[in-house]
């Protein structure tokens, strides 16, 4: 009879009493695995989001993140082929690299004139592949909306593509359903340059010579913004698609159009530049070690350009305080389930005790020493924890795969569609792992104290008890 | 050859509202081989003077031989490992640890002196055999007559061959006839194993089955019967 069995039958002395103590750790242990599932789901929902958009880092000219957005095109920096060119032939990089693209951002109006609206806009240039490349990094299989791919993959060179909330200030009627400018439509379907305002069309003289001639159906936006000297430039667009940006703010400004386009835009006949490298990695936890590499190679190879590295997490302080808010909650919950779990166990040891010290009494006068009754104590308590945190550990998993499985949808924190409900519990293993030995670890705690009790029992009392 | 010896020993149980002297200046030796009463009226300190030889509680002054061992020198643990190999204990209410069974129960002393597994069913087995419980082996406790458990307790305070085995009114809580059977099978057990047994008992019949018989009376040994001389006041 090991320590272990004798513990095992212990506990089914009383057996109503060990079933409750032992429901309370089953779900003490789902809440846990199921939060943190829960938020492993969204944390990496949100970071494929992020890194879709705009990798895992980006090269910037110094500065540019804090202070380029009012100038952007000061920030521009012309090198950036042969950047990507020494980024993409570095040997310990290369591996790691999944897409690496150059970026334009401005700033801008965009003014759809046969509505006669306007709206400041957030422009960004892309090269068309890349983005769709970018968006389609999926490391953790999240199902994602079909609408979520829209890019600029095989459209005309003056295809832009906006914010849903963009396309709707704009008056883009077609491309957002249920928007109620039916009567503005018909005016847009006869809608032509000459709605443009007569300083604004002379601006766009040469935009136009470079794009195709408007066409009914066509949604056509005009794209004003300073160019290198702060002289104002414009050109034509052709919106083909509105696309949620999640972040009402972003869906009100955000405009994509191709990365010539925006380069023509913003640096006409100059020399065009871009205002960052995106770079996006095979995996995210390579991040760190890409960083690390790129800030050597911009020391040296690349020390003539002025650039930094800057990881999403850097990029997005959203990200990080949507996952610190998790974090939180999931550190919460998770000493709040210990703490109950702690005091049901400490409870049953407690009565256990004073159940059985005629017992503990009798042990002793027979040679068992203190630590031997203090040992039989812990391990029930032990037997308890370990086998609720095993039992909800199963219950969470078959939880997980029902909610899994299920079809239910919700909205995200930053997204604008809704995405399967996802309990991710099986594969993390540390999660699981951690839950499992804490709590097994918290019911040894919680048993000690009673068991200690029982050790320093006087052996005539413990006997004498009734 | 005596097995225990006490010398000068006293016990005072301090309690809330005064202080109650159970036992006072007690000499006694105990001889090996015997079947050792004591007895006296309730409170007389019986049970008291018993729990000292078991080394499960000590004097405020005096000094107790157990085995030829000071016991009073030893630690805590050392204290332990004495009792689990020189003493066994039989019990008023049985003790007998409910979600073990008849073997287990026997068995369990045995593995706390980490005796080999083959070693323990043997002596576990034979024990089983001389109080007639063989067939009971695998039963619980909880499945066992008043008579029956007090038979495992015997045999589970024999296991280790004690020097002395302590027994506080085994028969308090059996009927007469049941009891007598029990007196009987811990004399030929005590015969068998030339074991010494201790009682504490205001049982007639315990005390008529007596090689020695100490009587006690508000904490002072006030007389002894010895059938043959073997138990005397310690000068």
């Amino acid at each position: 009879m090991n320590a272990w069995a004798l513990a095992g039958r212990n506990l089914l002395r009383n057996r109503r009493r060990s079933l409750t103590t032992l429901i309370a750790i089953v779900l003490g242990t789902c809440a846990i695995l199921l939060f943190g599932g829960y938020s492993r789901a969204i944390q990496l929902s949100i970071q494929t989001e992020v890194v879709g958009r705009g990798g895992h880092l980006q090269l910037q000219r110094k500065g540019f993140y804090l202070n380029g957005s009012g100038s952007p095109e000061s920030f521009g920096f012309e090198e950036y082929e042969q950047v990507i060119d020494v980024v993409r032939r570095d040997p310990e990089l290369a591996p790691m690299i999944k897409v690496i693209t150059p970026t334009l951002q401005f700033g801008g109006i965009a003014g759809n004139f046969s509505a006669q609206v306007s709206r400041n806009v957030l422009g960004t240039g892309v090269v068309a592949e890349d983005a769709d490349a970018l968006r389609r990094w999926n490391d953790y299989d999240i199902a994602f909306p079909a609408s979520f791919f829209s890019s600029l993959v095989g459209t005309e060179p003056d295809a832009m593509i906006v914010g849903r909330g963009l396309a709707r200030m704009l008056q883009l009627c077609v491309l957002v359903p249920g928007l109620e400018c039916e009567q503005k439509a018909s005016a847009r379907a006869n809608a032509s340059a000459e709605d443009m305002p007569a300083d604004i069309s002379a601006l766009s003289v040469d935009a136009q010579a470079a794009t195709p001639p408007s066409s009914a159906g066509r949604n056509q936006v005009e794209i004003l913004a300073p160019n290198v000297y702060g002289a104002p430039n414009v050109i034509r667009a052709n919106v083909v698609a509105a696309q949620a940006q999640g972040v009402k703010e972003l869906d009100d400004v955000t405009a994509l159009l191709h990365f010539k386009q925006a380069q023509q835009l913003v640096f006409g006949r100059q020399k065009p530049a871009a205002t960052a490298i995106v770079i996006q990695l095979v995996h995210t936890s390579q991040t760190p070690v890409a960083k690390a590499r790129l800030e050597k190679l911009l020391a040296n190879e690349l020390k003539s350009v002025p650039l930094e590295a800057l990881d999403f997490e850097t990029l997005n302080p959203l990200y990080g305080q949507a996952i610190g808010m998790f974090k939180t909650i999931f550190g919460f919950m998770t000493i709040l389930m210990s703490v109950i779990v702690l005091f049901t166990i400490g409870n049953t040891m407690s009565m256990a005790v004073v159940e059985r010290t005629t017992e503990v009494g009798t042990l002793r006068a027979m040679g068992l020493r203190a630590a031997g009754i203090q040992r039989m104590f812990v391990c029930e308590g032990a037997v308890l924890g370990a086998l609720g945190a095993l039992l909800g550990l199963a219950v969470a998993l078959l939880i997980a795969y029902a909610v899994n499985h299920s079809g239910i949808t919700w909205v995200p924190p930053g997204r604008a569609e809704p995405v399967p409900l996802g309990v991710w519990v099986w594969g993390d293993s540390a999660l699981m792992v951690n839950t499992v030995v804490g709590l097994a670890g918290i019911a040894v705690l919680s048993a000690w104290t009673p068991a200690r009790r029982a050790a320093k029992l006087n052996v005539v009392d413990a006997l004498r008890h009734v | 050859m005596s097995v225990a010896q006490l010398r000068h020993v006293s016990k005072t149980y301090h309690l809330d509202a005064a202080d109650f002297k159970a036992l006072s200046d007690i000499n006694l030796e105990i001889k090996a081989d015997r079947f050792t009463v004591i007895s006296g009226p309730s409170g007389s300190g019986k049970t008291t003077l018993l729990n000292l030889i078991g080394c499960i509680d000590k004097p405020d002054q005096g000094e107790i031989v157990v085995a030829g061992e000071k016991v009073l020198n030893l630690n805590e643990n050392a204290l332990s490992d004495f009792r689990a190999r020189h003493l066994g204990f039989i019990f008023q209410n049985f003790n007998l640890l409910p979600v073990l069974s008849v073997f287990e129960n026997v068995e369990y002393p045995l593995i706390m002196s980490k005796m080999p597994a083959a070693h323990r069913r043997e002596r576990v087995s034979s024990l089983l055999e001389a109080v007639g419980l063989a067939d009971k082996r695998n039963h619980r406790p909880g499945q066992l007559s008043g008579g029956q458990r007090q038979r495992v307790a015997i045999a589970r305070a024999l296991a280790t061959s004690p020097a002395i085995v302590l027994a506080d009114e085994p028969t308090a809580n059996l009927d007469s006839k049941t009891g007598a059977s029990i007196i009987s099978l811990m004399r030929d057990m005590q015969r068998e194993f030339h074991v010494t047994f201790v009682f504490s008992s205001h049982d007639p019949q315990i005390i008529a089955a007596a090689d020695d018989t100490i009587t006690i009376h508000d904490g002072q040994v006030v007389g002894m019967t010895t059938k043959s001389n073997n138990v005397g006041v310690a000068a």
